[in-house]
């Protein structure tokens, strides 16, 4: 078995609020290798940003990070700023949700895409500037050496979300994150954007890292995926398992809620309550609150995710009275 | 729901400095008569003494206690700025409210009145004005109102007009409210806290301005204890140094004062501060 | 099915940008029952915002008509609405701006009941009232919004729309601002509430499988037009307009099967200058010569309504066929 690309082992991050330290991250450990797309689920609140944002030692000023984060045998965690900035860009890259903020508005999108290249690569102008118009094309922009005379606002939402993932790719990064990628996009966009990075996954042997709630989306590009509740992994393993027959309340909470493939069936069955808020995570497992299965021990009892079969993590103690969904 | 948790003021301690202060100064100028060891208007003590136990702050050109008339002063200066201060904001508020809400061409003369104060600097201005009117405080009073509208109305008109086309108020449209009771029961609780921001910040100006228009001789007239005055006659002598120096610092203080109390306000009102639940 | 509480005629609304007309809807003809729940999905740019907010009276029209219960839907001018208006009320999308912040929420809803001639006692009482109707304690009344949540604060714009004893409620895009379980939440709430007001709900969103679950019937447009409109289960079952078609199998399953969804090749053109004949003819698979020529008009097929000539020729062909 080859060295996973990405390790984070025991993840936690405490950020400052006015009543003090939270953790928005707990103890969050997954493993993603090179050509793989691995999932990253939850709701707001799950802390799925915050993993990401400490994978580029991005968290906001005062936060306490512990655990380990190695890429391709690296640890980041604790890298000076200057190693930091060398590995942003390079190594891991970045798509996230509103393409609007992610684009620079009044650089026209060639010198962005150039920037970022030669600042990594050390090619020379021309060099970038041809390799960039093959970025383009292979995020299929029509007219690519037009378009590196544009400005962002003259493209779609669409087409924006594309510049900013040939932006991510400028300096071949072997990891891409890409957080709710899709979500500010419509339906017909959105899977032209999945069959993109699809496609990038499998040409580059790129790893990706996709972060989203919509388990519809996951279904369709990641091939294993960890769901997460209030900065801890509830559940992790292959995709295909865990949305067919998953094991915890959570899960299976989230795809009840879902509605059914038939029209007019039964109503939306929501999990009652919300997601709780920074700092107001309930005791013993996190989730017991909103769980229909909650027994007097998950209140006070941390559930650790123990392996339950090949690859799949669980988070949830076993109970012999219930049966197994 | 929110846990309680310290109010802000209590987190601010500038502005409580601020608020003890002007508190200060309101209670010295409502028992000035009772306090001040001297008669403001006596000129029968030794000229230009310097500050000593028997005159805290020494005797001006004319033999009166300095002390004294700082302590008067404040019951013409406080009172007199927030006055003007809360005429300059109703005025403007009001002017605002008419050029924003209705729109066209009101909006448009309004407005451009505003801006026709708006192009002289303050002083300036409120100068021309009271020399027009003639120098009486009454009269400076009015300058610096004339000077200080604008600035509400520009406010209260922006705040009219992103209010107008906010979801709430459209909302409360498709209910049956006409748009003259949507500005009273929608716009105005949203409007008020920066206009108080803009008063409480704008209070320190007024002093200022009116203290100006007294130190060039238009406002207050002899022998009438104010500061702005006072400091007029202290740049006379100027050796004597405290004659100028203890109403330039009441100045100073509650202009400070009210600085603190307007930024408080500010940070307050910022919506980031507040304690919002997000999904 | 009873009578249509709105209807809405050949509408058509206009918007100015840089000089030019642009129409944002081009020819709407729509109606909704009490008890209904008919919903209009599209994608960026279709004018599905449009047509709701011209449906409440927040546009002018630039053709065409829409009324409430037989009567005119006049726009919203500077005058007060008119009282027969106020049982068609809208649910807005930002539930962040649709409530104010400096007011508490028991005098916000209060606020409907005093408009409609009651007294501030009246009004808070119904508040408690409506508090309870949606689900919230009645302590809600003595808050301020933002001490709720998206999903809370959604519900109480809806209290606040059920103060006028809504005959016709416009949702525009209600749930697509919330987290996945109040998106859940209020859209039972809706339903719910269609069922015992027997209401009518017009249902604008985006989110096509929360409208499968929801919707009675839909409405699916494309740049100003309804090109497939028919019972849900219909149109999404078998959908017969290519664009419907486009859109059903876009979306992602989330069965675990690994399937990613159909691509739509192409952009949403600009409405200023929409496709000549089919709007969706440069982007149709089906798209013949005479597509360029021929305007969309609705016409039934396969017990519902599609705006494709190809199709329903097609379908005339097959029934002429038949003996």
């Amino acid at each position: 078995m080859t060295e996973p690309l990405l390790q984070v082992s025991q993840l936690t991050v405490a950020l400052p609020t006015r009543s003090g330290y939270h953790h928005a991250v707990d103890g969050l450990s997954f493993a993603v290798n090179a050509g793989e797309v691995v999932g990253l689920a939850g709701e707001s609140g799950s802390g799925k940003t915050i993993a990401a944002l400490s994978l580029f030692g991005l968290l906001p000023r005062g936060a306490r990070v512990t655990g380990s984060i190695r890429l391709d045998g690296t640890e980041l965690l604790g890298l000076g700023s200057k190693q930091l900035r060398a590995i942003r860009g390079r190594q891991i890259a970045m798509v996230s949700q509103d393409p609007a903020t992610a684009l620079h508005p009044i650089l026209p999108i060639g010198t962005q895409l150039t920037e970022h290249m030669r600042h990594h690569l050390g090619v020379s102008k021309a060099e970038a500037r041809s390799r960039a118009a093959g970025l383009l094309e292979t995020v299929r922009i029509p007219a690519p050496e037009a378009a590196l005379r544009c400005h962002p606002g003259q493209f779609s939402g669409g087409m924006r979300q594309r510049i900013a993932i040939a932006v991510a790719l400028a300096a071949e990064p072997r990891l891409l994150v890409a957080d709710e990628p899709t979500t500010a996009l419509d339906v017909t966009v959105q899977a032209g954007i999945l069959r993109l990075l699809d496609r990038l996954c499998r040409e580059r042997g790129m790893a990706v890292i996709v972060i989203t709630h919509d388990l519809g989306v996951m279904s369709a590009t990641a091939s294993r995926l960890c769901v997460m509740y209030a900065g801890r992994l509830a559940e992790a393993g292959p995709t295909a398992r865990l949305l067919g027959s998953p094991r915890h309340p959570y899960t299976r909470g989230l795809l009840d809620a879902l509605p059914h493939p038939e029209p007019g069936s039964a109503p939306l069955v929501p999990i009652g309550g919300s997601p709780p808020s920074l700092g107001r995570v309930p005791g013993g497992c996190p989730f017991h609150p909103r769980c229909r299965h909650a027994r007097p021990s998950c209140a006070t009892d941390r559930p650790e995710p123990e392996p339950i079969a090949d690859g799949h993590l669980l988070a949830c103690p076993p109970d012999p009275l219930r049966a197994v969904p | 729901m929110r846990r309680p948790v310290t109010p802000v003021p209590w987190r601010r301690p500038l502005a409580l400095a601020g608020l003890a202060v002007i508190g200060g100064w309101a209670v010295i100028a409502i028992f000035a008569p009772l306090i001040a060891p001297q008669n403001p208007l006596a000129q029968k003590f030794q000229i230009l003494a310097a500050p000593s136990a028997a005159h805290w702050f020494g005797t001006d050109e004319l033999g009166r206690d300095v002390f004294s008339r700082v302590l008067y002063g404040a019951r013409i200066t406080l009172p007199l700025a927030v006055i003007l201060i809360v005429a300059a904001m109703l005025i403007g508020a009001v002017i605002g409210g008419i050029a924003g809400f209705f729109g066209g061409w009101a909006d448009n003369v309004l407005m451009r009145l505003a801006d026709l104060v708006f192009a002289f600097p303050g002083i300036i201005l409120a100068l021309a004005v009271a020399a027009a009117l003639g120098p009486q405080l009454r009269n400076a009073v009015i300058a610096v109102v004339v000077v200080s509208w604008p600035s509400y109305a520009r406010l209260v008109r922006s705040l009219v007009l992103s209010a107008r086309s906010a979801q709430y108020v459209v909302a409360a449209r498709l209910l049956g409210a006409s748009g003259l009771r949507v500005l009273v029961t929608d716009i105005r609780p949203n409007a008020a806290g920066p206009v108080l921001v803009l008063a409480a910040l704008d209070v320190g100006n007024a002093v200022l301005l009116l203290s100006g228009l007294s130190f060039l001789g238009l406002g207050a007239q002899p022998p009438t204890a104010e500061w702005g005055a006072m400091v007029a006659e202290g740049a006379q002598n100027f050796s004597d140094w405290w004659v100028g120096m203890f109403p330039g610092l009441a100045i100073l203080t509650v202009v400070l004062a009210f600085n603190f109390i307007g930024d408080a306000l500010r940070d307050m009102l910022d919506p980031r501060t507040a304690r919002a639940v997000r999904p | 099915m009873s009578a249509p509480v709105l209807e809405l005629s050949g509408v058509a609304v206009e918007y100015g940008r840089r000089g030019q007309r642009v129409r944002a809807v081009d020819g709407v003809d729509l109606t909704v029952a009490r008890g209904e729940v008919v919903a209009l999905v599209g994608e960026s740019g279709c004018g599905k915002s449009t047509l709701a907010r011209a449906a409440v009276g927040l546009e002018p029209l630039a053709a065409g008509s829409v009324t409430y219960q037989g009567r005119p839907v006049t726009p919203l001018g500077r005058r007060r609405r008119p009282d027969y208006l106020r049982g068609l009320q809208m649910v807005f999308q930002d539930p962040y701006e649709s409530l104010n912040p400096r007011r508490k929420v028991g005098e916000i809803i209060a606020d409907g009941v005093r408009l409609g001639g009651g007294s501030r006692a009246e009004g808070l009482s119904r508040a408690a009232e409506l508090l309870a109707r949606v689900g919230l304690p009645a302590t809600a009344a003595d808050s301020y919004p933002h001490e709720f949540s998206g999903g809370q604060r959604q519900r109480i714009a809806i209290a606040r729309t059920l103060v006028a004893r809504p005959s016709c409620l416009i949702a525009d895009e209600p749930i697509s601002a919330l987290d996945a379980s109040a998106q859940a939440q209020i859209a039972n709430l809706l339903g719910e509430l269609v069922a015992d007001a027997d209401l009518g709900l017009v249902l604008v969103s985006h989110d096509l499988s929360v409208v499968r679950q929801v919707a009675d019937r839909v409405a699916v447009m494309y740049l100003g037009r309804i090109v497939e409109i028919g019972d849900t289960g219909t149109v999404w079952g078998s959908p017969r307009h290519p664009y419907t078609e486009a859109l059903v199998a876009a979306i992602p399953r989330a069965d675990g099967a690994g399937v990613l969804p159909a691509d739509l090749p192409g952009d949403v053109p600009d409405p200023a200058s929409p496709p000549p004949g089919c709007r969706f003819h440069p982007r149709c698979p089906l798209a013949r010569d005479s597509c360029r020529e021929l305007d969309q008009r609705l016409a039934r097929v396969a017990g519902r309504e599609i705006a494709c000539h190809v199709r329903s020729s097609m379908s005339q062909a097959c029934s002429r066929a038949r003996p």
